[in-house]
């Protein structure tokens, strides 16, 4: 690691002066990606924002139709959580399959979504449930917020505060875990809000996080995993690695969706 | 230079560190606290297994100005004085334990697994769980059994691992 | 069988250190006013280096030194070693290239060493060595196996054409002859994938020296300390042997990656004198990908000739070996004498004809990785076999069963000469714990789940004990392979064993204490185990290739022969008879026919109060050392089989069962072997179903990290069925073969051969991983519609 200067402020508004003031800052929730990152010196912040004891930023509530879990929520909170289990069980699933157990302590929704890892479940639960992200300055649905591979709409300064989940009737999450590295290799997570149904791809993508329309539509007309029979995601836009050719991966996402559906239909 | 001040073993440490100072940095140099090792650069291979406030953490992958004024427990206290853990019992017993290498940071693990899920583990919860400690000599096979052992011991009265690890 | 004696399943005595955190591993040791190396490494995998600038790097804060290889050749500091040669077909020697411990004009792989930085702290020597400037002229790369040789590319001038050797063994007329017979051949092209050893603990080393004495100490992360001086002092010239100590402490696995002399701990000792301050280094894991010394890396052609009724008439086998950019210590050996002698596997095979072709190429150096050749030799033969069953209509494990070898001693075509074994009992065994009659239903019970199930077999031999000096001498081996052990018996009755095979996993605290309280009589606990100090043990040749009991209990043996024989003289004028009328058992020096005796620690005690005889005829005290040097190889075999259920949706392999059945000879403690076989079950199923390391077209290591090198996990392996057959080796005193490489030899041919039978066709190679058997699945599925 380089050098850096600490600061660990107790609020939002606090870190969001710190990151203005201090040149090169980043800002550190629970520091899973950031810290091997920064171990590695691939990446040098002069200056480290820590929003771990910024209480506005945790916490999970309930408001009217929608779970709002805070930033620096961790993995373990999230899964342990009985708001979420009761209201959307696969999101509670989703992050009780984040990463490993001594992971889900330390890593946290905000920290997740504002590094949009192609490789990341919860950008596929953000997009899936139409959730909000909810910033020190504005609001964002997930298809403004996820912009590419590790890219977001976040401004220079712009912190993410929560995350708004509108309750789903159904959802479910599948993945396909690289064998190596546990991230996932392919992850969808498909969501029925009242006509609604969306069908959200992670761990595929060449730009990251993205929505398959034709499951949607399939599923449209009966919200069954035999819906999907026969579906086959194209390769075209797919990632490659050593692990998982595109071919592979579009085949995954036909699979995983197949049982995503099947988890959220309980069947 | 920042000041650190934690609660090791239950006892309280404060040190001056650079910042970059990791957890697992803080109490192998800084405390000389060196049953929890180093195996990866990656946050995967679980040798570095602490309990911070109680739950299992990467020291790897945590600073210690991050964790100032938390509560840590590391493998060397978690046995009360001479009375070995009823986790590190069943390790011996069942031969969980190879080189030793992993076996901290698969203890804590162990322990934290009990605290999360319960006295009686299956064979199948146990392997998922342990998706975050790698061993390489012993296949696992003794380890599923040791923690799954461990954990009936602890259900028995053998000390509350909360209250053992803190 | 006492509780703690001979065969007994003891708790651990070493385990307390470890499961209360106070175990000492090398990184744990820190010496007053020590500093921190960081060695730069080459991020190509072939270039010339031009210059290299050191002086902005120099100035920068809490550098103390910066060292490249000049500085190496001005203090005559030799190269690393190779200390196995090989000859080529016609007789010549090897042609190996010099391998300095830091790059002088070239480098030849990513993370070969172009300099060191010794700072106060590391993170000092990480910023100056970011300033270090280097100017490289990048050369094109060599990093196939397969295309390595006679490439336009060299890397090593003393092997133009990048072959280290053309090697070969075993009569190549006989077997063209047994072929010409046959009247089935098999033919198969097969890999075996490059392995990264990591042990958990990364390799580290602290060099110390003391102006005073003159003398040089490195505590290093070693399976044999002893070797390591001796190649540091006689052969790299870093002092001679009395003023070099090398200490390996608690060292956290090992699996053939911690046997070889490396650059770093070369440096790191050199580098206390040089900069008069003790010098640590500890790889972090990246490190140890880019540096330690790989495994495997072969790619075969291999052909089975059987008669019609199904007898094997003979095998031809065709291996190129990657050595990568340097030859590391053993490196040439495991490709060659590890590897050809076991290909009779435990069939009576009457011509056998391997060649051999080692070859450069711009990857780290590949040595032995657990195993060391024997595990590519059975998955050649277990391969070649499975699939002439198969493609003959027999069952494989009468196949198998019919070409066993059955009559002991047995000499094969290719040098070995088997002791003992009774290879079908282990089978039979097997065949049991699998319940192969239920094979068929559990087949249906799949197919019906729309999954499909497969069945493989393993049935390996291995050579261990190494190794009969005079033997492995006349194969060109560098040093002899005996062991060594001293006991002493301390006046109250105590006993230290120094041996030097060290443990770095293996249990040597606990299992030589058994024999050794078996032997004497006195509690386990009255024995202490005291190895990996080159100051305290005398000499060894350290822990591999499953020799610790073998040879290192053996030498243990014959130390305490010679401890019982002098107390025995003790005894006699103690008890005031004659010494030939003394017996020694369960712990007592008894005067035949009467009740008078003495205990072992009276005994002790006597010896040295030494008040009861005259010092000139004994001499006083109870202290006994031995060489033991074996008589022949030690061949450990069984039977693994492999249960498998492959999802074709998604590829995903997942092993039911597993039954392993293995005859070590005699077990001194059955917990222990048999955390031995799932241990190294687990490295052999890692290496058939998950681990691979690559390199690109540049030579750079793709999988240089656990996010990329798939390790195996928990829940990647079920739980394994272990059972023992017993032949006890006739070679030692003890009757023990070994037992710590068995499960990864096994293991690889097993797991394939089940996914073959899962799948229907032979065309998968090593690692099947979830895409590969995707693939290889949409495959059958297509023959299947097209019958």
């Amino acid at each position: 690691m380089y050098a850096f200067t600490y600061h660990k402020p107790t609020s939002a508004r606090q870190a969001a002066t710190l990151l203005a003031k201090k040149e090169d800052a980043k800002l550190i929730a629970g520091g899973h990606t950031l810290l091997p990152t920064m171990k590695q010196r691939l990446a040098s912040p002069s200056a480290l924002v820590d929003l771990g004891a910024c209480a506005d930023l945790k916490g999970i509530t309930v408001k009217g139709r929608n779970i709002v879990i805070g930033a620096m929520t961790t993995h373990a909170e999230v899964a342990a959580s009985p708001e979420v289990q009761t209201a959307i069980p696969a999101l509670a699933y989703l992050a009780g399959h984040i990463g490993d157990p001594h992971v889900r302590h330390r890593g946290t929704i905000g920290g997740s979504v504002a590094n949009n890892d192609p490789a990341a479940d919860y950008p596929a639960a953000l997009l899936a449930l139409g959730a909000t992200i909810v910033t020190n300055k504005r609001k964002l649905t997930a298809e403004e917020f996820f912009t590419g591979l590790y890219e977001t709409a976040l401004d220079e300064g712009e912190i993410v505060t929560k995350v708004s989940f509108p309750v789903a009737s159904k959802a479910g999450y599948a993945k396909f875990r690289n064998p190596a590295s546990r991230y996932a290799m392919v992850g969808v997570f498909v969501a029925k809000r009242g006509g609604e149904i969306r069908v959200a791809v992670t761990g595929a993508g060449e730009g990251g996080v993205f929505r398959w329309p034709e499951a949607e539509a399939a599923l449209k007309t009966r919200f069954a995993s035999k819906s999907l029979d026969g579906l086959k995601h194209t390769a075209n836009g797919i990632n490659g690695d050593i692990h998982a050719d595109p071919e592979y991966r579009a085949h995954l996402i036909g699979v995983m969706a197949k049982q995503a559906v099947a988890q959220a239909t309980g069947k | 230079m920042t000041t650190v001040s934690l609660t090791v073993n239950g006892k309280p440490v404060t040190a001056n560190v650079d910042p970059r100072t990791l957890l697992v940095q803080f109490l192998r140099e800084n405390l000389r606290l060196t049953g929890t090792h180093v195996g990866c650069d990656t946050s995967q291979c679980g040798a570095c297994v602490v309990h911070l406030d109680g739950k299992a953490v990467k020291s790897c992958t945590t600073l210690a100005v991050a964790v100032d004024g938390s509560s840590v427990t590391t493998i060397e206290g978690l046995a009360a004085g001479d009375a070995l853990h009823p986790m590190q019992e069943a390790f011996r017993e069942h031969h969980g334990l190879q080189c030793g290498f992993c076996t901290p940071g698969m203890i804590m693990a162990a322990v934290d697994m009990v605290n999360r899920r319960g006295n009686l583990l299956d064979e199948k919860t146990i392997r998922e769980d342990l998706d975050g400690n790698i061993c390489r000599c012993t296949g696992y096979h003794n380890i599923v059994k040791a923690i799954a052992a461990g954990a009936e011991a602890m259900g028995r009265g053998g000390a509350p691992a909360r209250q053992a690890a803190e | 069988m006492s509780a703690t004696g001979i065969g007994a399943a003891v708790r651990r005595k070493e385990d307390h250190r470890f499961i209360t955190g106070q175990g000492r591993y090398t990184d744990d040791v820190n010496r007053p006013g020590q500093a921190h190396a960081y060695f730069l490494r080459s991020p190509h995998a072939h270039a010339k280096i031009k210059s290299i600038d050191t002086k902005a790097a120099a100035g920068m804060p809490g550098v103390i030194g910066i060292f490249t290889g000049d500085d190496l050749a001005t203090d005559k500091i030799g190269g690393l070693i190779c200390g196995w040669m090989i000859h080529n077909k016609d007789g010549s020697p090897m042609r190996a290239g010099p391998h300095p411990a830091l790059a002088q004009g070239k480098v030849r792989y990513v993370g070969d060493h172009v300099a060191v930085v010794v700072a106060e702290t590391l993170a000092q020597a990480k910023d100056a060595a970011e300033a270090i400037a280097v100017d490289y002229e990048e050369l094109p790369v060599v990093a196939d196996t397969a295309k390595a040789a006679g490439a336009k590319t060299v890397i090593h001038d003393e092997a133009p054409d990048n072959t280290v050797f053309n090697w070969h063994l075993g009569d190549k007329d006989a077997t063209e002859k047994a072929f010409k017979a046959a009247k089935h051949v098999t033919r198969l092209d097969l890999v075996n994938n490059r392995l990264v050893p990591n042990a958990m603990e990364p390799r580290a080393a602290v060099g110390d020296y003391d102006a005073g004495e003159g003398i040089f100490t490195l505590y290093t992360t070693s399976q044999n300390p002893h070797v390591a001086r001796l190649v540091l002092s006689a052969f790299i010239g870093i002092a001679p042997e009395n003023k070099l100590r090398v200490i390996a402490p608690d060292v956290g696995g090992g699996f053939g990656s911690k046997i070889f002399i490396y650059a770093e701990e070369t440096v790191c000792v050199w580098a206390a004198k040089k900069v008069g301050r003790p010098v640590k280094w500890t790889a972090d894991r990246t490190e140890a990908f880019l540096s330690d010394a790989h495994g495997r890396d072969h790619v075969t052609h291999a052909e089975l000739a059987t008669d019609a009724e199904g007898k094997i008439l003979g095998m031809r086998v065709h291996t190129t070996a990657n050595l990568g950019a340097y030859l590391s210590t053993f490196s040439s050996s495991v490709p060659t004498y590890l590897y050809a002698p076991l290909l009779s596997g435990q069939y009576d095979i009457p011509a056998i004809y391997c060649e051999v072709d080692a070859v450069y190429t711009n990857t780290a150096p590949v040595d032995a990785y657990r195993g060391a050749g024997r595990p590519e030799a059975t998955f050649v033969v277990e391969r070649l076999v499975e699939v002439t069953a198969r493609q003959l209509g027999k069952d494989p494990a009468k196949f198998r069963m019919q070409n066993y070898i059955k009559k002991f001693p047995h000499q094969t075509p290719v040098i070995m000469m088997y002791d003992t074994g009774n290879y079908g009992a282990s089978m039979k065994k097997a065949l049991e714990m699998i319940d192969y009659k239920g094979l068929g239903k559990r087949k249906r019970d799949s197919g019906r789940a729309g999954k499909l199930r497969g069945i493989g077999f393993s049935s390996y031999i291995e050579a261990c004990g190494i190794a009969p000096s005079a033997a492995v001498g006349s194969l060109g081996a560098g040093v002899g392979l005996w062991e060594s052990a001293e006991v002493r018996v301390n006046p109250v009755g105590t006993v230290e064993v120094l041996t030097g095979s060290h443990s770095h996993g293996q249990g040597h605290e606990t299992t030589f204490a058994q024999l050794v309280s078996d032997r004497l009589g006195i509690p386990i606990d009255n024995v202490s185990i005291v190895h990996g100090d080159t100051d305290k043990v005398q000499m060894g040749m350290g822990t591999y290739g499953s020799r610790s009991g073998a040879v290192g209990m053996s030498a243990i043996f014959k130390a305490l022969d010679k401890v019982i024989a002098k107390g025995k003289k003790v005894a006699a004028h103690v008890l005031e008879a004659d010494e030939a009328d003394i017996d020694f058992a369960d712990g007592h020096f008894a005067v035949k026919g009467t009740d008078r005796k003495l205990d072992f620690g009276s005994c002790a005690l006597q010896a040295y109060v030494a008040h009861k005889f005259n010092g000139q005829e004994l001499e006083p005290g109870l202290k006994e050392g031995a060489f033991y040097d074996p008589t022949n190889f030690t061949f450990p075999a069984g039977v693994h089989i492999c249960e498998v259920e492959i999802d074709p949706a998604t590829g995903v392999t997942t092993i039911e069962r597993w039954a392993a059945v293995d005859d070590f000879g005699n077990v001194i403690n059955p917990m222990i072997v048999e955390g031995q076989v799932h241990g190294g079950i687990a490295q052999g199923v890692g290496q058939a179903l998950l681990e691979g390391a690559r390199y690109n077209a540049d030579g750079q290591l793709v999988t240089a990290s656990f996010m990329d090198y798939c390790m195996p996990r928990a829940d990647d392996l079920p739980s394994f069925e272990v059972g023992m057959t017993v032949t006890p080796c006739p070679s030692n005193p003890l009757g023990i073969k070994g037992c710590g490489e068995a499960g990864a030899i096994a293991s690889p041919p097993a797991v394939i051969n089940a996914i073959t039978d899962a799948l229907g066709h032979e065309d998968i190679a090593m690692p099947a991983t979830p895409q590969a058997v995707w693939r290889a699945a949409q495959k059958s599925i297509s023959r299947q519609a097209a019958e």
